[in-house]
């Protein structure tokens, strides 16, 4: 057939589901509706660790359904990687808002005013991670000698850093829709759940497992997802489950979506950290030996913790090249609602210790910060903190020195130096995939069917905003030699497409992406000369299903943590100016640039948007974002109190995009979605060092900002040596 | 308890006369989503902090999780609805990527709207602080606005 299409790949054509959009003809999960739907209310525990001694349900009770325990046919547990949480609690329980029980009616008014009284016995909570008695993970990573690492070292700096909750505060809710019957050709009984996920077969195996359903049975539907971020990575197997067992029992449609407060209090956040670095360096500023402890608390349930950490703990010596490295980390159990993915995943907590520092060392050794990181970045052919031998397409040292440069960084930090404003900068790399052998476990499969103008893409990637369908499009389009508008998009319905996995860990370009465009390449391939109405005339459909493929010579042991982690990594840079307000003490950043480098943009407007969006989130999370725990229980769970960055705190942004292909990329491209949050925390941090605030914990809000130790002003020129601080 | 008090509000939405019986103190979201079977309208926290549910009474954008139905009897309405679909602010948030999920774009188009034409960039990040975006970062958002007019 014909190559004569417009190249999409690279081009800002208009995003797929884009006018539904703007329009508000796109549905969400809350603007559907059934015949005869019913509501659902979850009633959930208010004491952080005990039993529940009775339920008790006051006044009328008619037109109600309860749902508990009792009601589970299959096995009691939310299925991702450990089977410690229930769906719906039995006796014990182990957070604040954990669900007990579901009640259902048809009118909201009533299910709102419905008493239910719940008696405890309490027991007592732990929210220490430190002094937690179960650990859910631990991973250990050693490179070389730490030892002979420590010996050549002329200097040793230690330093402790400390992050918060974050919560991802998706302007949608979460939300689903469970409905009697799956419509999957063949499968009587059963049961169909639409809802607002990121992955719809995460859903699809829980629903299984708790209902004691053949796969067959049990139908995932995504609807338009307003936002996820990793907060609908895991819940909503939770919420499926909880919508599902209660349209099972009346035999009704039961919709079951949280209002803000409810999705706050009960779902998941990113990890809080406790990260100590211990860093042995020369007095020319090269690391000899790294150090490293991290405790993440993972909250009452183990969910996603184990990869959190494993995906943190890579991540944990920062994007520097050191021939003696040991990294231990934990993420053990406390009595707060369960911890979960946000964007990033557990990279941000440890690239933020690693890149405050790095700018601890450089004070320390009288080196600028710019200058101690251009000695020690990763470049191609050194090796990372498990071995990983980099390629080509490793772009520390260019991120770092286009940030400087298109920033006059050193000028602008001579400038401010010794006003309330300071610059801070820091550098950062992502791995992109499954960690480790995850993508080859997962064996990820697309399918493409012939159209009769182009093809259609049939995966379980979800559209949440960052732009799949578009950019799987953009991709099939070209290698299939047809215009992107003639490529479209099936529904992430498990009826109807094949487990393409999760859309998490910056995975659906570069996995996902290149899964398809393999399958167009064939399909390119069969059809020939022929045009597809033609070849649909001559030979009937053609569906072309592909499954992942290792790239040759990736090796990773996962029983000693070493090998090639990610297929590909991001580089980023980003350099940020704040701004310290003398008498309330908040901290305004005023200006900030970031250069990424992503192997190929395949739409470089959504690539910029991920890029300013989730900068934005990573300025929130430094500087605003602050979740307050009081006996177990988020004590701000209101977007009145929780702050999120408004248009007012967004500083004016400039993004860079740099491009070295990743061979097996699709066009080179890596994964863009997670990278962008994590440089922002620790460029504003190290600003604020800049301005004479010493801060080691996020956010910095007002309170901290205040009582931290005010250094003097660090106006120094560069390499001019200084005795050391005190802190050390 | 209950909303079962009955009464009548009328109002011109999107151009068109309505006349319900919804009890007075119902919010407006939810009558223009429910009883107008308008969902483009979206509900983000219910509380009047994120901008979400934006609707223009009179011109004017006001948070409809706060509007009681009361209060708009008599008004003109507008909802995303309302702007047809080939408004430039529509077109310029699809080609400008000023809509990621989406989910707060209607309410973000409609205080848009509210901003008149061609303001300044100080005016966009005022008129717009009460409508949270989540995506975006709000540069895309911006930029749509900006080129709208070109
Ligand atoms: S839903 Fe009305 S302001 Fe958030
Ligand atoms: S586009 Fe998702 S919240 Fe604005």
């Amino acid at each position: 057939m014909s190559s004569r299409a417009r190249k999409a790949v690279g081009r800002n054509v208009l995003r797929k589901e884009g006018h539904d959009k703007v329009t508000g003809a796109a549905r969400y999960i809350d603007d559907l509706t059934f015949p005869g739907l019913l509501h659902a209310r979850t009633i959930r525990s208010t004491i952080p660790a005990g039993e529940i001694v009775k339920v008790r349900f006051k006044g009328d009770r008619a037109g109600f359904t309860l749902v508990d325990h009792h009601d589970i046919p299959g096995r009691n547990i939310v299925a991702l990687i450990d089977e410690d949480q229930p769906c719906l609690a039995e006796r014990k329980i182990r957070h604040v808002a954990e669900p007990i029980l579901l009640l259902v009616h048809e009118d909201r008014e009533k299910l709102r005013a419905a008493d239910v009284q719940i008696e405890y016995r309490p027991s007592t909570p732990n929210y220490d991670p430190e002094r937690s008695a179960i650990t859910f993970k631990k991973i250990a990573i050693d490179k070389g000698d730490l030892d002979a690492g420590f010996a050549a070292a002329d200097v040793i700096v230690e330093g402790e850093y400390r992050t918060g909750l974050q919560e991802q505060l998706y302007i949608e809710t979460n939300g689903v829709i469970a409905v009697p019957g799956s419509s999957v050709a063949g499968a009587a009984g059963g049961i169909t759940v639409y809802g607002s996920m990121q992955c719809p077969y995460y859903v699809h195996r829980a629903l299984v497992i708790l209902l004691g359903l053949p796969a067959g049975k049990v139908r995932v539907i995504q609807t338009e997802t307003g936002g996820g971020f990793g907060g609908k990575e895991e819940y909503p197997s939770m919420m499926a489950g909880h919508a599902a067992l209660a349209a099972l029992k009346t035999g009704r449609p039961v919709k079951l979506v949280y209002d803000r407060v409810e999705d706050m209090l009960a779902t998941t956040k990113r990890h809080p950290s406790i990260v100590r670095h211990r860093t042995g360096v020369t007095r020319d500023g090269r690391l000899t030996a790294i150090d490293i402890d991290a405790v993440l608390d993972g909250g009452a349930y183990a969910t996603l913790s184990a990869v959190v950490l494993s995906r943190g703990m890579i991540h944990a010596a920062g994007p520097y090249r050191c021939d003696h490295i040991r990294i231990r980390g934990r993420a053990t159990m406390t009595n707060t609602p369960p911890n979960g993915a946000f964007r990033g995943f557990g990279a941000p907590q440890t690239q933020f210790a690693a890149e405050v520092h790095m700018d601890r060392i450089a004070e320390r050794l009288g080196l600028d910060p710019v200058r101690v990181r251009e000695i020690n970045a990763l470049r191609p052919g050194d090796t990372t903190a498990t071995g990983q031998r980099l390629g080509k397409d490793s772009s520390a040292l260019q991120v770092l020195r286009e940030a400087v440069t298109r920033t006059g960084f050193r000028k602008r930090r001579r400038a401010l130096a010794g006003t309330n404003r300071g610059i801070g900068l820091s550098l950062f790399f992502h791995g992109s995939g499954f960690t480790g052998a995850g993508e080859v476990k997962l064996a990820a499969k697309a399918s493409l069917a012939l159209t009769h103008k182009g093809a259609r893409i049939h995966v379980a990637s979800t559209e949440i905003g960052q732009g799949t369908r578009t950019m799987l499009a953009q991709i099939v389009a070209d290698a299939l030699g047809v215009r992107y508008d003639d490529v479209d998009v099936n529904a992430a319905d498990t009826g109807e497409v094949p487990d393409s996995g999760p859309t998490v860990a910056s995975r659906t370009c570069m996995i996902v992406g290149r899964i398809l465009e393999r399958c167009a390449e064939e399909m390119r391939a069969r059809l020939g000369r022929l045009t597809p109405r033609q070849y649909l005339r001559a030979f009937g459909p053609l569906v072309i299903t592909k499954q992942y493929e290792r790239p040759a010579g990736m090796v990773w042991d996962d029983t000693v943590y070493k090998g090639d982690a990610y297929g590909s990594y991001g580089w980023g840079c980003d350099v940020v100016e704040v701004e310290v307000d003398r008498d309330t003490y908040e901290v305004r950043p005023t200006a900030f640039t970031t250069v990424h480098e992503i192997g190929k943009a395949i739409h470089p407007m959504l690539a910029v948007g991920q890029i300013e969006g989730g900068s934005a989130q990573g300025l929130g999370y430094a500087i605003l974002e602050d979740v307050v725990m009081r006996d177990g229980r988020m004590a701000n769970a209101t977007l009145t109190n929780y702050i999120i960055p408004t248009s007012l705190d967004t500083p004016p942004m400039q993004v860079v995009l740099l491009e070295n292909p990743y061979p097996h990329g699709p066009s080179g491209a890596k994964g863009v979605g997670e990278m962008p949050i994590d440089g922002p925390a620790p460029a504003v941090i190290n600003a604020l060092r800049h301005a004479g605030f010493d801060l080691r914990e996020i956010p910095a809000t007002p309170e901290r900002v205040m009582l931290t130790s005010s250094v003097e002003s660090t106006q120094r020129t560069p390499r001019t040596p200084r005795k050391s601080q005190a802190w050390v | 308890m209950g909303l079962t008090s009955v009464s009548f509000v009328s109002f011109v939405l999107n151009g068109r006369r309505k006349k319900l019986d919804v009890h007075p103190l119902k919010r407006l979201l939810d009558v223009l989503r429910e009883d107008c079977g308008l969902t483009g309208t979206k509900e983000g926290c219910g509380e009047g902090e994120c901008g979400a549910c934006t609707v223009l009474i009179d011109g004017v954008p006001v948070n409809s999780c706060l509007v009681p139905a009361a209060h708009a009897d008599g008004t003109r309405v507008t909802t995303i609805e309302g702007l047809g679909g080939r408004h430039r602010l529509q077109r310029a948030f699809v080609e400008h990527g000023g809509a990621q999920c989406g989910i707060c774009t209607p309410g973000m188009i409609l205080a848009a709207v509210a901003l008149g034409p061609r303001p300044s960039l100080h005016d966009i990040k005022v008129g717009l602080a009460g409508n949270l975006c989540r995506c975006t970062g709000y540069s895309a958002i911006y930029r749509s606005i900006q080129q709208s007019h070109v």
